[in-house]
């Protein structure tokens, strides 16, 4: 939902950044304002995910010129604990299996971890297994995977259910979905589209990493911007991601090689 | 820190046991040789079966050769430059706590280890032993109630000789492997518990072993009975001074159950490692074995291993009583550069004996952790288990992982199942819980105590909570 006066949440500003030397944003500008869905699509390589990556703070990427401004703070500052206690979310494309870690236990503490950042009550083992509880039903989730190791032995499925569980217990003011839906059957990407679509509201923002419509077909994105080359080429609304799906990306390939011409990238929108 | 540390990072936070007591210590000069332990033995006033006990122990300790079979390296041990005899100046034994030294006491309050009779453990009673003698042990008038004899081994050879007799070098012969050997003659005091048919003993027992001074090794005796239908808990655990020098630990422990007896043996090690650089640090090379003798007896090893620069060490069960069951929980925590070769003896001789093994290494820094396992079934084992798993987990990558896994098997109706795996908390592990709120150190101590966490569920209650913060506070990082 577009509100014009709605709060900006996160202003990215001609944001460069490598990992192992190789530069991979070439100035990204993008600003999300509260109550906002984003898409961000492209093909492999054009930068989405390490565009994610950064946003969340991993430390392999290097951001070499550019800010991030979140909830008026300096994002890039902060390590990627802090980020997550204040309210910046990544859902992992991939998410990793920690053995031996019980998946309630990580939930209870990530939960508390945010609550105390926010100055609440951290809750006790058994108030918090009443909130998860509740939590479950947001992506119709089993309570048997509470009782396993975080991720482990999960499918696919399961693993970009239990991403949106930690979302609907963290309550995020931005959102990054980095591919949510890869990977995912029609039944379950409903369950998980479903699932972020009763956490979207007027106060925060999602920010959708997708190569596909289908995914878009299930959450409306209110603006669409495609990537390539490190860069964000064009913005437009939802009908621009209908147009890539009937055109492909080689325009993308027409209007890169029109930047590398020789003229300064331009903000396109 | 978080966004620029990485797992490699991790280092020990200073050792918090290593002051020195200042204290008038009664020493016998340097050096090994047969007048030193006649020497040992005349100062305890023992009996003649001790002295030749000892004597043929020395003896066939100069006919043996120091293992080199171990994936451990160290430079040469200097066994005349050790001194085999330290103890604080004092009468041999206070009737009362209010004899003993107030600096001892204090030595072991700083340890978190009160021996006085407000401040003590409620449900655990403690044998306190520093270098080279047995100080106080607590609760000793309640357990005798039950009839359980818990004291120092010096005075249990004083009062029970015929027990001591009966059991000492029945389970480790004195010869059985150089270490054992050089503790059979220079022993000096540990722990001696008895528990008589039919009882339950009914608080925890443990014994604090403390090293104190620098050129002192420390060679304690443990013997352990649990007669028909017994059962104890037991706990040790150790600290000792910061030094840049080593000292040499070579303990004998035996265990004995009888019929249906059940002997749990927990030890949480946190000698001195050394500094970061491998400098100083205890050399821990202990022989601890049990025997199942009676039917249906069970023995149970339980080590969270932190400390000491070099460790040697097996917790073995040998399982002679039909139906018996032998268990070896271990962690092992190696760091900087330390070296760890431990692991355990399953010898099964009983028929439809069982045993279990759970080892988890973890290596950081440059330390090198190997796992040594030996599983035997013998030609009367008919129906015998044994189930061994052993994970490795390695932090950082400059620390390496071992394991040595042996099966010999004479019985064709035996089953010995042995499963491994080596992991490695990755980056991208540590990121993932750091971007849901998780701060850096927590994540890696959620981590390793979720992977130790099958042994932290065999620790006495008491004792589990502080294993899981002994590790992480051995893991800290400083680095900011």
């Amino acid at each position: 939902m577009i509100r014009p006066d709605a709060p900006v949440l996160l202003e990215i500003r001609d944001l460069h950044a490598s990992v192992d030397d190789q530069t991979i944003l070439k100035g990204v500008n993008l600003t999300i304002r509260a109550g906002e869905i984003h898409a961000v699509m492209g093909r492999n390589g054009s930068g989405k995910s390490t565009l994610s990556k950064i946003l969340a703070g991993h430390p392999a990427y290097t951001v070499t010129a550019g800010s991030v401004t979140y909830n008026g703070e300096n994002l890039l500052e902060l390590d990627p604990e802090i980020r997550a206690r204040s309210g910046v979310f990544l859902s992992f494309q991939y998410p990793v299996e920690i053995p031996g870690v019980s998946n309630l236990e990580f939930l209870r503490v990530a939960t508390n971890a945010r609550r105390a950042h926010r100055g609440e009550e951290e809750l006790d083992t058994f108030a918090f297994e009443d909130l998860v509880r509740e939590r479950l039903a947001v992506v119709q989730m089993d309570p048997v995977f509470l009782d396993r190791s975080v991720n482990e032995g999960f499918s696919g499925g399961e693993k970009k259910r239990n991403e949106i569980l930690q979302m609907a217990l963290l309550e995020p003011l931005v959102a990054i979905l980095d591919e949510t839906d890869s990977g995912l059957d029609i039944d379950a990407l409903r369950i998980v589209a479903g699932g972020v679509n009763q956490l979207a509201s007027s106060d925060n923002a999602t920010l959708l990493i997708t190569h596909y419509q289908r995914l878009l077909d299930l959450i409306t994105p209110d603006y669409v911007h495609v990537m390539a080359a490190g860069r964000i080429l064009r913005t437009g609304g939802k009908e621009l991601a209908l147009e890539l799906e009937r055109t492909g990306y080689d325009w993308v390939d027409q209007e890169l090689a029109r930047l590398e011409g020789g003229r300064t990238p331009v903000e396109v929108g | 820190m978080s966004s620029t540390a990485t797992v490699g990072d991790l280092v020990s936070q200073p050792y918090k046991y290593g002051f020195v007591t200042d204290i008038e210590t009664e020493k016998i000069p340097k050096g090994l040789s047969e007048d030193v332990v006649r020497l040992i033995s005349a100062k305890k006033e023992e009996p003649a079966f001790l002295l030749e006990f000892r004597l043929r122990a020395y003896r066939q300790w100069l006919q043996m050769q120091e293992p080199d079979w171990a994936a451990l390296g160290y430079p040469g041990i200097d066994y005349q430059d050790i001194i085999y005899y330290a103890a604080p100046k004092q009468q041999e034994k206070k009737a009362s706590l209010d004899e003993v030294d107030p600096k001892l006491l204090e030595t072991f309050d700083k340890l978190g280890i009160p021996l006085s009779e407000q401040k003590r453990l409620s449900n655990v009673a403690v044998d306190a032993v520093f270098d080279s003698v047995s100080i106080a042990t607590t609760y000793k008038e309640k357990l005798a109630e039950h009839g359980v004899i818990f004291c120092s081994i010096s005075e249990a050879v004083k009062e029970h000789p015929e027990l001591i007799e009966r059991y000492i070098g029945s389970v480790v012969p004195s010869n059985d492997n150089y270490f054992a050997a050089l503790n059979s003659a220079v022993f000096s005091d540990g722990s001696f518990v008895f528990i008589p048919k039919g009882v339950e003993c009914p608080m925890e027992l443990s014994t604090y072993f403390r090293i104190n001074s620098g050129d002192t090794g420390q060679f304690e005796r443990t013997l352990i009975v649990a007669e028909e239908a017994a059962s104890v808990s037991y706990l040790e655990g150790c600290t000792a001074p910061m030094f840049d020098t080593n000292q040499l630990h070579a303990a004998v422990v035996e265990l004995v159950a009888l019929d249906d007896a059940s002997i749990k043996y927990s030890t949480v090690q946190n000698w001195y490692a050394g500094d970061e650089n491998g400098k100083g640090g205890i050399y821990n090379f202990v022989t601890k074995r049990g025997q199942c003798r009676g039917a249906r007896s069970k023995i149970s090893w339980t080590q969270v291993e932190t400390g000491s620069a070099i460790t040697w060490k097996y917790p073995s069960c040998v399982l002679q009583g039909a139906d018996s069951v032998g268990e070896f929980y271990s962690v092992a925590l190696t760091n900087n550069k330390q070296q760890a070769d431990t692991g355990t003896k399953m010898v099964h001789v009983g028929p439809r004996t069982r045993s279990t093994i759970v080892s988890k290494g973890i290596s950081a820094g440059h330390s090198s952790n190997s796992y040594r396992g030996l599983v035997q079934i013998g030609p009367k084992a008919v129906g015998a288990k044994n189930y061994s798993q052993c994970d490795s987990m390695l932090i950082g990558d400059q620390a390496a992982a071992n394991t040595y896994p042996y099966i010999r098997s004479q019985q064709p109706d035996a089953a010995v199942e042995h499963e491994a795996s080596t992991c490695r908390i990755s980056e991208d592990q540590l990121f993932y819980l750091q971007s849901r709120g998780i701060g850096f150190e927590e994540a890696v101590s959620m981590m390793v105590s979720g992977f130790c966490r099958d042994v932290f569920n065999q620790l006495p209650m008491e004792f589990a909570a502080e294993a899981d913060k002994l590790l992480a506070l051995k893991l800290e990082g400083s680095v900011g």
